[in-house]
């Protein structure tokens, strides 16, 4: 029963409530921790749509320069979609059991993540040699923001994936790592959707 | 068909629920100071959030010092009256009473009220104290920096914000944006606990509509947390790079004493819109839980169910839906479109709608109920009273029209502080009455609990009742002092001294309850069990206070919802959730419900 029909039960009618016991007491039916993943991805869609519409808004005044887009821009954005090809491979492999190539994956995706990582802060480096400042013009202000944040979020994601890393090093089977393994998967794709999203913003402007 | 349905009920197969993996602690520090335990975890979000909460306290009677007696209390500065506004509001709103309802009492009461061992994510849990407690130490911390915290009022408004007539523009500001930054990323932590254990780990039977209202409150409030917390990050970040970097996301052309700034292109709007899509929210994120206790101190102790528990439920959830599409009404005066205010005005009086019906739903349970007078009870009664007022002149405010000469006067701080300060406090204060004795197996002292509750009662009144009627009068908020004003009269200065005595003495009167707390852990009276009859999970505990895992061996299995107070032909006046049908006696001496089932061979 979906979660709003259950809040139209009358509790104190135990007849009517019996049905409900009997399918047990879940509201959905995922791993615990997949349910937590995909609450705090509502809550950064949320925190990106909400800098999304300031921009946007902003964007609209008759001040806007765009950004200079340097081709190190482009470069990065392929490889963070290799990382995520990688942490899907990762992942299959995790639950066809293969360990060697989970481990394998898993390793390549977390290095694929930091050079891109690295290669946003030459973007930066890059355009402050050129003088554009966040300071600057809006436009700027807007990019160093959006690749900071996003950033910060794959750090984020590159702490779980050292953690469950550790636990492979440590001797772990494929299978206790699989749900791991997928909800990192799964936020790198959403990062990689985020960013892709946030690149063509830039990119329209 | 009936009978079927019964013996369903009654035969329960083993273990359905399956088993969390708890964490067992070994050593000192990993029981009670690194803590995975919610219950621990909560009582250290408590007495951080109380601690904080002393402060902003103290902060509170510096203000009225000098609204009082400006003359005598020269030593405190414009700038200083400032600092204090600012860092009273943002730690009460923030640092205590969000803290405290979500952290405190949803880390404590959501895994027992549900039957569950403890939060989904225990190590998370345990992260989000201590972020939160970094948070509340570098707040702490710009209290010591050149310049001191920033005087910016709670709601930091750009441009001003960052400007060096304001005070902490050098680094107070700073402070106060990383550590909101920091408590959000705790408070996110937190909630997905609180919300996914209750999505996920309630025992076999407590289905949504078995949850108390407590549980409800919380679960409501934490969800708009998440929601709404987002905005104030991007509004603190964007700050942040405005005041480090000199970008321009709030700061329009400006001039600073004759001097043309390098900013330019900037609205501060924007931040308005974006503080506000949070602030609302953030106002139902403490008055939800409130709501939600409440509901249960006055059904545990009127020995009633509460009065249309599905309404109640889906007021408290349509109250948090709409609280998304109210925030202008925080901005009237800004200069927007009227058609804009009309659309805010609207959304704001329909909210009212289903708050008003939690106010009819708690009055009806009180009709003709064994009402018994216990400080809870007090609480919940002066609960009612003070929010019924707090929300009325909302509704003032709520309309545009009335709303723009009452705008940033007393009235809006009586209002708020009617709504957020006394209602939710005096629920806080009733829940601890309340909840005590599962928590340390002894009751807190009636006595010094009744002085107490009576003179923070009529005390918080005589504080703000009074400052309703200077806010008629136009005296503006945020002044640190009045001056000649030829509108305002000299008795309205003579209100304001009256008004300082009493939150001195008010203030004066929560030692006594400090010092209760402290005392009753050792001398109070033994409670038992479950003291107050209450039909709920966290009474049904075998230890009190509950221990490691919460229920000993075997979870408990629920079989009704939370409110069986009062059942017809029943001996006691209450039946547990997780009393099973067949073992609870009728008045006769007999079994009241069907014999349990046996499963078939």
């Amino acid at each position: 029963m979906n979660i709003f029909r259950q809040m139209l039960v009358k509790p104190w009618l135990t007849e009517q409530d019996a049905a409900l016991e009997l399918q047990g007491v879940r509201t959905f039916f995922l791993p615990t921790p997949m349910l937590g993943l995909r609450v705090f991805l509502i809550v950064v869609m949320v925190f990106f749509t909400l800098m999304i519409s300031a921009f946007t808004e902003r964007r609209l005044f008759s001040d806007w320069h765009s950004t200079p887009v340097p081709w190190l821009l482009w470069l990065n954005t392929g490889i963070l979609v290799l990382s995520s090809i990688a942490m899907h491979w990762a992942w299959t492999n995790a639950r066809s059991e293969r360990i060697d190539g989970l481990r394998l994956w898993l390793s390549v995706g977390g290095i694929l993540t930091l050079t891109f990582l690295l290669g946003q802060l030459l973007v930066w480096r890059e355009l402050m040699a050129l003088g554009h400042f966040a300071s600057t013009d809006p436009a700027n202000a807007f990019f160093y923001m959006f690749t900071a944040v996003h950033g910060v979020h794959l750090v984020g994601g590159l702490v779980a994936w050292s953690r469950t890393t550790a636990k492979i090093r440590r001797g772990s089977k494929a299978d206790d790592v699989r749900l791991s393994v997928e909800l990192c998967t799964i936020y790198w794709h959403f990062l990689l959707l985020i960013w892709l999203i946030l690149f063509a913003l830039l990119l329209l402007t | 068909m009936v009978d079927a349905a019964q013996d369903q009920v009654n035969f329960v197969p083993p273990a359905e629920v399956e088993e969390m993996e708890l964490y067992h602690p070994k050593s000192w520090v990993t029981k009670y100071v690194f803590s995975q335990d919610a219950k621990v975890i909560a009582i250290q979000y408590s007495f951080t959030a109380i601690a904080i909460g002393l402060v902003a306290l103290v902060l509170s009677w510096m203000m009225r010092l000098q609204l009082g007696f400006p003359e005598t209390f020269s030593f405190i500065e414009a700038e200083d009256y400032y600092q204090f506004i600012t860092m009273h509001g943002m730690i009460m709103v923030i640092y205590l009473l969000t803290a405290l309802f979500l952290g405190g009492f949803g880390n404590y009461l959501i895994p027992l009220m549900l039957g569950a061992r403890d939060m989904v994510f225990p190590y998370v849990n345990m992260l989000s104290y201590w972020v939160y407690l970094l948070a509340v130490l570098i707040l702490v911390a710009s209290f010591f920096v050149p310049g001191g915290p920033t005087g910016a009022g709670w709601t930091l408004y750009p441009p001003q914000a960052i400007l060096s007539g304001t005070p902490g523009a050098d680094g107070g500001i700073i402070l106060m944006l990383v550590s909101l930054a920091l408590f959000i990323v705790g408070f996110t932590m937190g909630g997905l606990n609180y919300v996914v254990t209750v999505l996920q780990a309630r025992t076999r039977g407590m289905t949504l509509m078995r949850m108390p209202l407590t549980i409800w409150g919380i679960f409501t409030a934490t969800v708009l947390a998440l929601l709404a917390f987002p905005a104030l990050l991007v509004g603190a970040v964007m700050m942040t790079l405005d005041s480090i970097l000199g970008t321009s996301f709030f700061m329009p052309a400006i001039v600073q004493f004759g001097e043309q700034l390098e900013y330019g292109g900037g609205s501060p709007i924007l931040f308005q819109h974006l503080f506000w899509f949070f602030g609302h929210p953030e106002v139902y994120i403490v008055a939800l839980p409130a709501f939600g206790i409440v509901s249960d101190l006055i059904s545990v102790h009127a020995r009633r169910h509460i009065f249309g528990y599905r309404l109640m439920v889906w007021a408290i959830v349509i109250i948090g839906a709409l609280s998304f599409i109210v925030w202008a009404h925080h901005m009237y005066v800004s200069g927007m479109n009227p058609w804009f205010g009309f659309f805010f005005a609207t959304t704001t009086l329909i909210i009212a709608i289903p708050t008003a019906i939690k106010v009819y739903n708690w009055t009806l349970t009180l009709w003709r109920a064994d009402i018994h007078l216990t400080l809870p009870m007090l609480f919940s009664l002066a609960f009612i009273v003070a929010f019924v007022n707090g929300g009325i002149t909302g509704l003032f405010l709520g309309n545009v029209v009335v709303d723009v000469p009452l705008s940033d006067t007393m009235f809006v701080v009586a209002h708020f502080h009617m709504v957020m300060g006394v209602a939710p406090i005096l629920v806080i204060f009733g829940a601890i009455y309340h909840w005590y004795p599962k928590m340390t197996g002894r009751m807190l002292n009636v006595p010094m609990g009744h002085f107490h509750f009576w003179i923070t009662f009529l005390g918080s009144y005589a504080i703000f009742l009074p400052l309703h009627y200077l806010g008629f009068l136009g005296v503006p908020r945020r002044y640190y002092e009045m001056g000649d004003t030829s509108f305002i009269p000299d008795s309205a200065q003579d209100l304001n001294a009256f008004v300082t005595v009493i939150a001195l003495v008010v203030g004066v009167a929560q030692l006594v309850f400090l010092f209760n707390i402290g005392w009753s852990m050792v001398k109070g009276k033994k409670s038992g069990p479950n003291p107050w009859r209450a039909t709920t999970l966290e009474w049904q505990t075998p230890e009190t206070p509950p221990g490691h895992g919460n229920f000993g061996e075997a979870l408990p299995v629920v079989y009704r919802w939370a409110y069986a107070y009062g059942l017809p032909g029943a001996k006691e006046d209450f039946v547990p959730q997780n009393l099973p049908p067949d073992q609870v006696m009728a008045e006769s001496g007999e079994g009241l419900g069907a014999p349990a089932a046996q499963p078939a061979e």
